[in-house]
């Protein structure tokens, strides 16, 4: 049986298990990815949310078997980078980090939402972090962290 | 602001930010054995026989033979089992643990053992429960000659569902024994001296021979207040009989099903009224404890003493009783007991006011405590009420008179809409004298020689601020940079037992406590030299002493205040209520960081309008609980409430730190007032709504027949 391949993180990675192994388990057990929450293995929390090919995606959802040839990135990898470092600051300036468990997912909904519109409403922000469940904050205080981001992270996104 | 209430970056943003913090889930795998668990498949039976098939090396199967030490969990009473003894009493409710390295494997093995049960009858109806655990009564005044006298006597019936906490990290705790034959229990939890009580107690072995360690914790909202301390045991027995660590995370259905969550609920009312005024009140209260006592008793104790609401109600009787299910066990909920009778008695005075011909708030606001008046067990409110000013704010922020002017007109067509305003408090600390007598807590602070400080309390960082409020105290006496002062995750070994993080305590009393200390210290103070200091816990002066048997006294030192207004717009099509606005005004005292008492406001808000609207759980006529995912138990997502604003009123407590109060439960209380209250004005004047929460389904039995209308 050949190995599965894919690009994690910017690093190649080959994976030897079942095409059916989830991969939330595989990066959480396998590939020592622990920023990836799992909140409910059934797709409903986004606490397990990446990036597959650039596409925000519960990680809890996706077989292994699918992975083959994408690139996955996870917040070990997104925390490297100088986005990252935009929604930090965001983050912290109104402290919208309470428990954190939902953070990891919620930071990668945040890049998602930027991706794709640089300049979104608050209305867009909320409805491109819906997938991602937060019990701590009432999401004023995160939703206002990607609204600052994506004013002070001019033309990053 | 106070120079306290600037917000600083929080010092665990940044490990929590970049996903670097290491909840229990976290720790390698390496060498440590996953415990899954064997549950009842019946509400309630006799234990005949557990027939376990020949295990694969390496894994083990553990249950009550295996305790070490006495098979009861130390909560409040002892009662719940570590594992369970002869009988059953709940679906769900742990027989056994398997153990092993592979999970898939232990799956395999439980779906392999059988056990035989002799099934009884469940009790599974409130009404009809017979076991009562708790039974609780006060009265004051004269009740029966207030009845008599009255103009007009109202009698009414309320009922509040389940809630589930919903933290996103589920419950977990993992046990490792140690080379020096201690057990060390860590995990995602609360309160980590009431894990420490129980597991030494399981383990029957002394309080050095056991230690207790909080990992970074994924939201706890009460329910990690008490369950940890039945895991823990579970876990600890465990890994002492294996001689390897052990650990056990739960499922998220698993977490829905057979964890704690807020007692059900049902009140009855019957309140006189003379000239317009509330003279009497009689309320029964009955919440539904499940299977085993756990919390139930203060749960209880603090559901029946805020029964009345913020009204100066000169004659009043309370009758509690929580009542012995066979259901999940029921225990801690961010408001502990008061959002229920709060709740109940909010709706009561809206349908009273309906019958009056005056508007809800102008009667309640007609029948406010006020400084100086009684509280309900004959305490005294100490410190000033701000409700009317906060009223005012909430009026300014919605334009909430006029609205609700407008919307108690006829409406007609598709869309309806509705707007309700609740007015609450929330106990500051513990009820009575739990703090004197029970908790007794001290806190050190311990500095090094090059300056910095460390902050020795047992209090834990859930998502709250406390890692970064308490230094932010200490920092601020001792005039030194924030970075200089530190507050790790708290391990029974290092630090004394400053109480648990609950009822809205920490900040109150142990950041009082903290702040002594540093005035302390800074007095002391010896440059280059390691100091300890330590502080501990005085009832203040002006308390007037409370006796739980007669509930008679100051059940509180002092009350955090709400008001808040919901206004929704109903699709009498769909039955959905979408929530147009959520204004919420709170005194909590002064804000110790105004980003993170912002959040916790914010946070409780929305939870409350949750419970309100959409968190709906039930169990079948087996004892099942059916909402078992988060596709069947609804919590709000981003889009639900999209405008959702709070304000602070402060109103300083001179025995708090800089004059904070008790805040993180306060906001949660008083939403499904308000909500039920709006929705009911959306349906028209004709409806008395008597439940909560008031779901789309419940709108399209209303619209549909006449049994809630009055």
């Amino acid at each position: 049986m050949n190995n599965i391949t894919f690009t994690l993180n910017g690093k190649t990675a080959s994976y030897d298990g079942s095409a059916t192994d989830r991969l939330l388990d595989a990066l959480r057990d396998i590939y020592g990815m622990t920023s990836v929450k799992c909140g409910c293995k059934e797709g409903e929390c986004g606490a397990c949310a990446v990036l597959l090919d650039g596409t925000l995606i519960n990680s809890c959802c996706v077989a292994m078997g699918a992975v083959e040839g994408s690139t996955v990135v996870t917040l070990e990898g997104y925390r490297e980078t100088e986005r990252f470092a935009v929604l930090d600051k965001a983050f912290a300036s109104v402290s919208a980090v309470q428990c954190g468990f939902c953070i990891p997912g919620m930071v990668l909904a945040a890049e998602s939402v930027l991706a794709k519109n640089p300049k979104p409403t608050e209305a867009e922000v909320r409805d491109g972090i819906s997938g991602n469940l937060c019990r701590c904050t009432g999401y004023n205080a995160i939703v206002n962290a990607i609204l600052i981001a994506s004013k002070e992270g001019n033309g990053l996104w | 602001m106070e120079k306290i209430s600037q917000s600083v970056v929080k010092k665990d943003h940044a490990d929590k930010m970049s996903g670097k913090s290491t909840y229990v889930g976290d720790y390698s795998n390496e060498g440590v054995l996953t415990g899954r668990m064997l549950r009842s498949k019946v509400a309630r039976a006799k234990l005949l026989s557990v027939n376990v098939p020949e295990l694969p090396e390496g894994y083990c199967y553990i249950d009550r033979n295996d305790v070490q030490g006495d098979n009861n969990v130390n909560i409040v009473m002892d009662d719940t089992p570590v594992y369970a003894r002869e009988t059953v009493e709940y679906i769900g409710e742990p027989i056994g643990m398997v153990c092993g390295p592979d999970r898939a494997v232990c799956e395999d093995i439980l779906s392999r053992i059988e056990v035989k049960y002799e099934e009884l009858e469940p009790v599974l109806d409130i009404k009809k429960a017979e076991t009562v655990f708790f039974n609780y009564e006060y009265e004051k005044g004269d009740i029966a000659k207030a009845f008599a006298e009255a103009d007009k006597v109202y009698e009414e019936e309320f009922s509040t569902g389940y809630q589930e906490q919903a933290y996103l990290e589920t419950q977990g705790m993992m046990a490792v024994p140690e080379e020096d034959g201690r057990i060390f229990v860590h995990g995602s939890l609360q309160c980590a001296y009431y894990v420490h009580g129980a597991v030494m107690r399981a383990l029957g072995c002394k309080p050095n021979e056991v230690h207790i360690l909080q990992d970074v914790t994924g939201g706890g909202f009460g329910g990690k207040e008490a369950f940890p301390s039945i895991l823990g045991c579970q876990v600890a027995v465990a890994a002492k009989k294996i001689g390897k660590p052990v650990r056990c995370v739960f499922d998220r259905r698993e977490d829905l099903e057979f964890t704690s969550k807020r007692h059900p609920s049902l009140c009855k009312y019957k309140v006189a009224v003379k000239n317009g005024k509330v003279t009497a009140m009689d309320i029964d209260v009955k919440f539904n404890a499940g299977a085993y006592t756990t919390l139930s008793a203060v749960v209880l104790q603090r559901g029946i003493i805020c029964a009345d609401g913020v009204y100066n109600v000169e004659n009043l009787h309370v009758h509690g009783r929580a009542m012995k299910t066979n259901t999940t066990p029921s225990g801690a909920y961010r408001g502990f007991g008061a959002p229920q009778t709060f709740f109940a008695v909010e709706m009561m005075m809206d349908h009273i006011a309906k019958d009056l011909g005056i508007t809800s708030l102008e009667f309640k606001e007609a029948n406010l405590v006020k400084q100086g008046d009684a509280t309900s067990t004959s305490g005294i409110y100490h410190f000033p009420v701000p409700l009317p000013d906060m009223i005012d704010e909430i009026d300014k922020a919605c334009d909430y008179r006029r609205k609700h002017e407008g919307y108690s007109k006829q409406q007609i067509g598709r869309y309806r809409k509705g707007i309700g305003m609740s007015l609450y408090f929330h106990g500051a600390g513990f009820t009575g004298s739990g703090e004197r007598d029970h908790i007794k807590a001290v806190a050190k602070l311990h500095k090094y020689a090059d300056g910095s400080v460390e902050i020795l309390a047992s209090n834990g960082e859930i998502g709250q601020g406390l890692r970064t409020t308490f230094p932010k105290i200490v920092a601020n006496e001792l005039n030194l940079p924030l970075d200089k002062v530190f507050y790790n995750h708290p391990d029974t070994a290092r630090v004394p037992d400053s109480g648990p993080t609950v009822a809205s305590r920490s900040l109150m009393t142990v950041g009082e406590l903290l702040r002594r200390a540093a005035i302390k210290l800074r007095e002391s103070w010896i440059d280059g030299e390691e100091q300890t200091v330590e502080e501990r816990y005085k009832e203040p002066d002006f308390i007037i002493p409370f006796y739980i048997d007669k509930f008679r006294g100051d059940a509180y030192p002092t009350y955090a205040w709400g008001a808040c207004a919901l206004e929704v717009e109903l699709d009498t099509y769909t039955g959905i209520s979408k929530v147009l606005g959520a204004y919420g005004a709170f005194d909590v005292g002064t804000p110790a960081d105004w980003n993170i008492v912002m959040g916790q406001m914010e946070g409780g808000f929305l939870q409350g309008i949750g419970y309100a609207s959409i968190e709906s759980m039930n169990y079948d006529d087996k004892g099942r609980i059916r909402n078992n995912s988060f596709s069947d138990y609804l919590i709000p997502t981003a889009v639900d409430v999209p405008n959702l604003k709070c304000m602070m009123h402060v109103e300083k407590y001179p025995n708090g730190p800089y004059g904070a109060k008790g805040a993180g439960e306060l906001p949660l209380v008083g939403a499904p007032g308000a909500y039920v209250e709006a929705v009911e004005q959306a349906l028209g004047n004709e409806y008395r709504l008597h439940h909560a929460p008031f779901t789309a389904e419940d709108t399209i039995l209303a619209l549909s027949g006449k049994e809630e209308k009055r």
